[in-house]
């Protein structure tokens, strides 16, 4: 879902936004800003913190 | 006033001919303490008086809290995208209202969910997703500058 932080501070606050774009997954993963789509893939699925990944 | 200037609107008409399967925009919003609800609606009619294949259907935050949440959504101006005539939910959300880039957001979204525009995401990207154990929710934060 797209959140729009102006409106919604109490969100911004609680998933601690301090610049845009913000993407926060639910498995902790957090991305500040754009990534290239390999990367920003790999990231919201917290793949690249999986120890079971070479 | 319209928002969307003559050129945007033939724009999105065209964009929204290669629509292939209808888009519901359920859309709670709540009468007080709402900032931007009237011109989220404004914004929405705006965006269906331009194709047969997006509807708006409203819901109240309050009367309809119990729908709302089952959807995920607990504030408003909050947007479920539902696609084709059995209203599959897309689980695509917006939260606040859809100006600026967040309005480009908005019609790709309805645009992916209608089958209208090109797949985008790589093959590597779309197994890797595909192989997701549990569902996983995504929150994007925008501004609409």
């Amino acid at each position: 879902m797209t959140v729009q932080a102006s409106e919604f501070y109490d969100l911004a606050r609680e998933y601690r936004v301090s610049g845009v774009p913000k993407t926060v997954v639910s498995n902790g993963a957090e991305i500040l800003g754009a990534l290239p789509e390999a990367r920003f893939v790999d990231e919201v699925l917290g793949s690249l913190s999986d120890p079971s990944r070479p | 006033m319209s928002l969307l200037s003559p050129t945007d609107q033939q724009t999105l008409r065209d964009s929204f001919a290669k629509m292939t399967r209808r888009v519901k925009l359920l859309f709670f919003t709540q009468a007080i303490g709402c900032e931007t609800c009237l011109e989220t609606r404004q914004i929405l009619d705006e965006i269906a008086a331009l194709t047969d294949q997006v509807v708006i259907e409203e819901g109240n935050l309050v009367l309809d809290k119990d729908r709302a949440a089952s959807f995920g959504i607990d504030r408003a101006p909050g947007i479920v995208l539902l696609a084709g005539e059995d209203d599959e939910d897309t689980r695509i959300r917006f939260l606040g209202e859809p100006a600026g880039y967040d309005f480009l957001s908005l019609v790709d979204a309805i645009l992916a969910a209608s089958g209208g525009s090109e797949q985008t995401l790589s093959d590597a990207s779309l197994a890797a997703v595909a192989g997701l154990a549990e569902p996983i929710t995504v929150r994007v934060f925008v501004t609409p500058t």
